[in-house]
């Protein structure tokens, strides 16, 4: 090494942190809980058409006579409701695995399309700034300025329900707060020596923007993204529990929690209480995770 | 070839801070002064000889870096124009500008900051080759090992991020960088400031070396007086984003002519121990948001006279090759 004798100064920062990330997650028996909860929740939702008992979305496989059963029941032919029926018979176990599939599926799918606009938006305001900024962050200012619940109400009375309505929905209330964050972060970014540099390489606006950019902002999107899936499968649940999400061919936890809504006051809890607490585990260790990572990256929140 | 290498005529760079709505209506309006104009680059005039190693000198925010990001292309000035080898920079199109931009590199001061952290050393020094197609696929890593052996660096770090270096090797690749795209004209700002006492000697004789090696020029930013004295043929001292005195640098060094350069002369711990005559700088730089009137060093100046409190001094020829800004000097005009 001819250049310098010197340690190399700030070992890999990123690096670091990483590990740090790791330590941290490691060292908390509560995160550690949560991010093992959370492996065993998306695992369970990726293989539910293999491990679940009955297809709860097959109607022929129901059997209505088996309807209503209480946890740990027999049902006709044999099979055992560990968690109970439905009141079409359905298998509250199988109902739960589907559901979760279906939260999980609306929850990732309207993140990432929200992430993906919403970065694209930031990433946009910052490089060009002045009127263009301007006009998305007063686009941003107003989508912020409702409650997303209502946004999210008005478009769904207006399209219908359904899975891929209920993603359109989530994305258009979620994108303005990556916009905004992401755009602060490559405002930072951009004032940097480098950015600098490749325009004194002459390249262009566009390669600046996607191989300089947006690798050295995104980072805290990503992590407050994590975060927010927890805010769309919630959002999620709530229309569908307002009977404005999913379809009931295809029900998430919170159209579960619904269908099981009317049956509590009779004393069968079971049809709405298992979907709860599946939607509550889901829930909170996606929020464990997503805030310790958030705060070990140092991310403000929103 | 006749034309000069590289000119700045005029240069002007204005900073004016951003005013929000509000005020933007209440200065239509008259009821509030309009937001102020920062003069960071207030007209420079300079002439680059192909060859030379011309420093620029000044005391921190006096625009130093505003003058070399223009000169670069890095940003537009406010005004007045940048002619590169004949041709006014701000006419140039497609092609033609990406020569100039190729041709005239900057080297940055932070070695942190400079380089994209995310970036191999590899692509670093190999993007600007690779966008452009300025050379095939196929030919790119043997450029950029020839860039990075000529800087005295491993070619074996070629897969490496910026973070697995240290200061001076950082600026190292950032030299690399620059050569990679076969430059004419280096505007180094800083480039060794924020490295080690003990490694900014090995960091200037690389940039010595390849000088040589390519005929480079060179315009260096820099406010340690020792190596300006060290390295350069002409001295451009700098004083509130206007040139004050310029010349070679042996003539500036043992005899400034501007009060300004008598004083950072004096001050700077290299040259010390000469003991002037001239008392050391005293004062603080004045916010270049309001600089004085007249002489915009009068607070500061010694020598300062009546005149130099109402009328700006003009840079002047005052001996072959060599001009000043002061009274002191052109006490012929009005
Ligand atoms: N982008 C900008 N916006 C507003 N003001 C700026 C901007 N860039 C520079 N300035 C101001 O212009 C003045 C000159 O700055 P510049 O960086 O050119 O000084 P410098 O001589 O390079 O100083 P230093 O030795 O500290 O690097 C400073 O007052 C600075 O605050
Ligand atoms: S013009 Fe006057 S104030 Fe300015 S440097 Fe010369 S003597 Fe000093
Ligand atoms: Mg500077």
């Amino acid at each position: 090494m001819i250049a310098s004798k010197t340690a190399p100064v700030a070992a890999d920062a990123d690096t670091a942190l990483r590990h740090k990330v790791l330590r941290r997650i490691k060292s908390r028996p509560t995160t550690r809980g949560a991010v093992i909860l959370l492996g065993v929740l998306l695992l369970l939702a990726l293989l539910a058409p293999f491990i679940a008992p009955q297809n709860p979305h097959d109607l022929a496989s129901l059997s209505v006579m088996d309807n209503r059963l209480e946890p740990g029941a027999q049902g006709m032919t044999g099979i055992t409701y560990w968690l109970g029926t439905d009141a079409q018979g359905r298998d509250m176990l199988s109902a739960i695995l589907y559901g979760l599939r279906t939260s999980l599926l609306v929850g990732l799918t309207s993140t990432a399309g929200a992430l993906a606009i919403g970065v694209l938006a930031g990433l946009v305001a910052a490089q060009f700034g002045g009127a263009v900024d301007a006009a998305i962050m007063r686009v941003v200012d107003f989508m912020l300025g409702f409650p997303s619940i209502l946004i999210a109400l008005v478009l769904l009375a207006s399209i219908g329900r359904g899975v891929d309505k209920v993603i359109i929905a989530i994305i258009l209330v979620q994108w303005a707060q990556y916009a905004r964050l992401m755009r602060a972060a490559a405002l930072v970014e951009r004032r940097k020596e480098y950015i600098e540099a490749a325009v004194n390489f002459g390249l262009p606006t566009r390669h600046i923007m996607l191989a300089h950019l947006l690798p050295n902002s995104i980072s805290s999107v990503l992590v407050v993204s994590t975060i927010s899936i927890a805010g769309a499968i919630t959002l999620e649940a709530t229309l569908s529990f307002l009977g404005v999400g999913v379809p009931v061919t295809q029900p998430s936890l919170g159209l579960l929690i619904a269908n099981g809504f009317e049956f509590l006051l009779s004393g069968e809890y079971w049809i709405a209480a298992f979907p709860g607490i599946a939607l509550v585990l889901l829930i909170m260790s996606l929020n464990l995770v997503g805030e310790r990572l958030r705060r070990s990256f140092n991310v403000r929140g929103q | 070839m006749t034309e000069p290498f590289f000119e700045l005529r005029g240069v002007k760079k204005y900073f004016r801070s951003k005013a929000t709505l509000a005020q933007r209506i209440l200065a239509a309006t008259g009821s509030v002064p309009p937001p102020p104009v920062l003069k960071a680059v207030d007209g420079v005039d300079l002439t680059v000889t192909r060859g030379e190693v011309l420093s620029l000198v000044g005391e921190s925010g006096c625009g130093k870096s505003t003058l070399a990001r223009a000169a670069t292309g890095i940003t537009k000035p406010t005004a007045g124009d940048i002619v590169y080898e004949g041709r006014r920079v701000a006419e140039l199109r497609g092609k033609d500008r990406l020569d100039y931009l190729l041709k005239v590199q900057m080297v940055f001061q932070d070695p942190y900051a400079s380089l994209n952290p995310r970036m191999q050393v590899r692509k670093i020094i190999g993007e600007a080759l690779r966008v452009h197609g300025l050379l095939p696929k196929s030919e790119i890593d043997a450029a950029v090992d020839k860039a990075l052996t000529e800087v005295g660096l491993d070619v074996a770090y070629r897969n490496r991020y910026p973070h697995q270096f240290s200061g001076g090797q950082r600026q190292r690749i950032g030299i690399a960088r620059a050569l990679a795209v076969k430059p004419g004209f280096l505007v180094c700002d800083e480039p060794v400031s924020a490295l080690d006492v003990s490694i900014q000697a090995q960091v200037i004789n690389l940039f010595m070396d390849v000088r040589e090696k390519h005929g480079l020029t060179y315009l260096f930013v820099s406010h340690d007086l020792g190596i300006v004295r060290h390295i350069s043929d002409r001295v451009a001292i700098m004083y509130l984003g206007r040139i004050v005195e310029i010349g070679p640098a042996s003539a500036v060094f043992t005899e400034p002519a501007h009060p300004y350069s008598a004083a950072l002369i004096a001050a700077s711990p290299s040259t010390a121990r000469r003991k002037r005559a001239f008392q050391p700088l005293k004062g603080e730089l004045p916010s270049p948001l309001a600089p004085p009137g007249g002489c915009p060093f009068h607070p500061r100046c010694g020598h300062a006279m009546a005149k130099c409190h109402e009328v700006r001094p003009i840079l002047k020829e005052i001996a072959p090759g060599r001009s000043a800004a002061c009274h002191l000097h052109n006490s012929d005009d009005t």
